[in-house]
């Protein structure tokens, strides 16, 4: 079986969870012997050669082939009509649109005669990638042999559903978040629409989590038969021993993750307001970067709780692996999380975690405190509880690295195979 | 008779460097060695050396018919030690002319007027010790606080601590029809003088100089002049108040700043029946008009001519409020290092980096941050006082243990 897949970026180079999860599945589904073809809008060149990767920004469209030029037609649409970029608020959001709208008149023939180069970024011209990206897809699908067809979420959903009408194989959607669980109810139409048409235009649709499938159900109107739930798993369960010492005396909890509406900063700072009254000799960090960053620094500061409540920006490298070491406790307080990895690598440095019950790993991962996201009681009373009743915490230490054990890409990649099969044969 | 009295502030922050959270507990070293340094050496190349070469020289050729006088901050005078003792010594030799005088103010160029009595009055002696030692025992006479802050409470102070005179901003809301160009006394305790910034002429030089857009561009000597002579022939001192940096740093050498410093007293001797006095003289021969109340603390700052570049937004106030919520602790501490970084962290400038003023005044506050944002002032400040904090605590404790061991 061969396996065309889109992807929308690939470790080293990722900016989100999307890479990780693609990584630990190729992996996954290398262990069992698939041939994958990869494809990313940009490769960097230093990526593990587990698939046969290609390069979107390497393909020449041959502008003869006539269908083409139908798809050309369609995507045009979306790139004139949408200005998104995902990551940004409103503020920022408005700078790039003002830009966007006086930078895109361009949308001519040339497109068909050169080569297109990606940034495989989140950027302004998002949109435009998105749908250059479907073109190209849809000439690999003519000249690469494959059986079936694998994009991950909507970047690759036009990618997926152009690949589909030339070769005609079936597709399978990946949706690894929605547009719900980024922007709460207001949601950008034109990527709802692309999410829709993907999943409805897929053969069968794999999700997250339970959580995920039942928006899928229930916001995009897909039938349950036709949604399988595929939990993420982790690259490797060890125990990462970390000799970087902690350098003050007090306890440490974090929060660490984009610090936007979706991982629901705000609630980590209400409860951390209600620890500190109890018990002062607590600090807590909120590492990251996002659209909320300074409401939650005006926050700390209104609340009185500047020398306790830290923010250290956005962390690379090991000074990811550090605060996970130092850290006593580990929130995570998504509204809506998919699936959310961060958790299971805060329990990879023996840190016991609380996650939001809105959250994907909530249903895989029994050995954490699970709590509403909005409830800044209970999250407070579990902080509390994890900081100073060793039992609890000690015994999620041992068992939360025994549950971390099964939670293997290859198990995931075996049941992946099996949707395969079934959507193979109900298409013949 | 009528007078122009010069003063001009000279100060420089210590900078903190990018202080992490990951430093906390780890690295005690809090400033940036390498930015300070920079700017001493940068202003001292475009302001302080060429400035004082120039006052030495008009000093000297009108044989003290023309003087001024300086207020430099405690964290100005340690950084000149250690970066500049070529600037140093050119201010030296300025006072050692007997026509320019100094002024005392706070050593770490300090809010602490607006929380502490006790700590104000220390950081005013810690200033007054500074001066005596590097300018050959000189003890000054008139008072300038942090920005020129005052009000009639701050006045008490300064005026309980045996000073004659002090000097604060012309603010419009304060004077109403009152004219800045009289002596005034503080409204609780009448024996301190109150000496008040003439700041349109004081702006015209200082803001407005260089200023292409502004009508009555170029200022020259002779227009300067003729704005003196409109004054009223009662009204006696025009108080010239403004930061040094004005000179080659905020304008310009070659906005032609020096030649008019250099062309003024020639133009003012012979076309105006004006004088040139430092503000202690000021006070001693003109007889105040007259008490003043300021009821509300005023500054020379902004558009507002209050508090509210410093102190006032969320992030300032907290800062400032967990800062100062140290000092009873700090007190009891015999440690150099401890009580230089206390001085150092009270500097108002990095409560004026988390000004979230935007709109009207935050050009201004940009031009002068090492900061992108006040965010990122109030994260920097908060991780090094939370150090701060950490280091306090375990002297004390060190120091408890130690009693008891006896």
């Amino acid at each position: 079986m061969k396996v065309l897949m889109f992807g929308w970026e690939f470790p080293p180079h990722i900016s989100g969870g999307l890479g990780t999860a693609c990584y630990g599945l190729v992996k996954g589904m290398a262990h069992h012997n698939q041939d994958i073809i990869f494809v990313v809008p940009k490769l960097w060149g230093d990526e593990e050669p587990l698939a046969d990767f290609v390069n979107a920004s390497d393909v020449t469209i041959d502008y003869r082939e006539k269908r083409f030029k139908k798809f050309w037609k369609n995507l045009t649409y979306l790139e004139v009509s949408s200005f998104l970029v995902p990551y940004l608020g409103p503020d920022e959001f408005k700078k790039y649109t003002d830009y966007a709208i006086h930078d895109r008149t361009d949308v001519d023939e040339s497109v068909f005669s050169n080569k297109f180069e990606f940034s495989g970024k989140y950027g302004k011209d998002l949109m435009m990638e998105v749908s250059r990206y479907a073109l190209v897809a849809a000439h690999i699908s003519k000249n690469k042999e494959h059986d079936i067809i694998h994009a991950h979420d909507w970047l690759s959903f036009p990618a997926g559903i152009a690949a589909k009408e030339i070769s005609g194989k079936p597709m399978v959607a990946h949706v690894h978040a929605t547009e719900f669980d980024r922007s709460g109810e207001s949601v950008n139409q034109v990527v709802y629409d692309i999410e829709r048409a993907g999943m409805e235009a897929a053969d069968h649709v794999v999700a997250v989590s339970q959580l995920t499938k039942n928006i899928i159900i229930k916001k995009y109107g897909i039938p349950a038969e036709k949604v399988t739930v595929l939990h993420n798993a982790v690259l490797d369960a060890s125990i990462i021993k970390s000799s970087y010492q902690k350098k003050v005396p007090e306890k440490i909890v974090t929060f660490l993750g984009r610090i936007t509406f979706q991982k629901g900063p705000e609630y980590f700072v209400e409860a951390a307001k209600k620890v500190i009254e109890r018990d002062p000799n607590v600090r807590f960090v909120m590492a990251g970067n996002g659209d909320l960053l300074n409401r939650m620094i005006d926050r700390v500061a209104e609340l009185r709780m500047g020398t306790k409540f830290h923010f250290t920006g956005f962390l690379k490298g090991d000074d990811v692996d550090h605060m996970y070491a130092i850290s006593d406790v580990y929130v995570m307080p998504s509204v809506s999380e998919p699936f959310g990895i961060s958790p299971l690598e805060a329990v990879r440095h023996n840190t016991p975690v609380i996650i939001s019950k809105q959250s994907g790993v909530a249903e895989v991962l029994n050995n954490a405190i699970k709590i509403d996201f909005w409830d800044i009681d209970s999250m407070a009373d579990a902080i509390f509880a994890l900081l100073h009743y060793d039992g609890i915490s000690k015994m999620f230490k041992e068992l939360g690295t025994e549950e971390l054990k099964k939670l293997k890409w290859e198990h995931v990649a075996e049941k992946l195979i099996t949707v395969y099969r079934k959507t193979l044969s109900k298409k013949s | 008779m009528r007078t122009i009295c010069f003063y001009f502030q000279v100060h420089q922050p210590y900078r903190l460097k990018p202080y992490r959270f990951f430093d906390i507990g780890d690295d005690h070293h809090y400033w940036d060695d390498f930015l300070n340094r920079s700017v001493m050496r940068k202003v001292a190349q475009k302001c302080y050396l060429p400035m004082n070469a120039l006052l030495l020289e008009m000093i000297n050729k009108y044989n003290g018919a023309f003087k001024v006088s300086f207020s430099m901050s405690g964290v100005f005078l340690d950084q000149l030690e250690t970066y500049a003792p070529d600037v140093l010594e050119s201010f030296q030799k300025l006072v050692a002319t007997g026509h320019c005088e100094l002024l005392n103010e706070t050593y770490a160029h300090t809010l602490a007027a607006l929380k502490s009595k006790d700590e104000f009055q220390s950081m005013v002696k810690k200033h007054q010790e500074k001066i005596k030692k590097l300018f050959n025992g000189y003890k000054p006479k008139v008072f300038r606080n942090t920005e020129l802050i005052y009000s009639d409470q701050i006045g008490a102070m300064v005026a309980e601590m045996g000073f004659d005179a002090i000097l604060t901003e012309g603010a419009k809301h304060v004077l109403g029809w009152k004219s800045p160009n009289y002596v005034y006394v503080n409204s609780i305790d009448p024996k301190l003088k109150v000496l008040l910034k003439n700041f349109q002429l004081s702006d015209d030089i200082a803001f407005r100089f260089g200023n292409k857009g502004w009508d009555d561009y170029p200022l020259t000597t002779d227009k300067f002049v003729k704005w003196i002579n409109n004054v009223p022939q009662e009204e006696e001192t025009i108080n010239l108040f403004m930061d040094y940096e004005t000179f080659g740093e905020h304008q310009w050498a070659e906005t032609g700043i020096f030649e008019f410093m250099r062309a003024l007293p020639d133009a003012v001797f012979s076309k105006t029946n004006f004088t040139f006095s430092t503000p202690s003289e000021v006070a001693d021969k003109i007889s105040p008009v007259g008490k003043i109340h300021v009821p509300i603390p005023i500054s020379w700052a902004d558009e507002e001519r209050d508090l509210t570049a410093w102190l006032g937004n969320d992030l300032q106030d907290e800062a400032f409020d967990r800062l100062f919520e140290m000092e009873k602790l700090v007190k009891g501490i015999d440690d150099d290092d401890i009580q230089r970084d206390w001085a150092y962290l009270q500097t108002s400038d990095h409560f004026y980096y988390m000004c979230t003023k935007f709109f009207s005044d935050g050009d201004i506050h940009a031009y002068f941050s090492p900061y992108d944002s006040p965010y990122e002032a109030f994260i920097n400040y908060m991780n090094v006082l939370s150090d701060f904090m950490i280091r306090v605590k375990e002297k004390l404790s060190e120091k408890e243990a130690k009693v008891s061991d006896v």
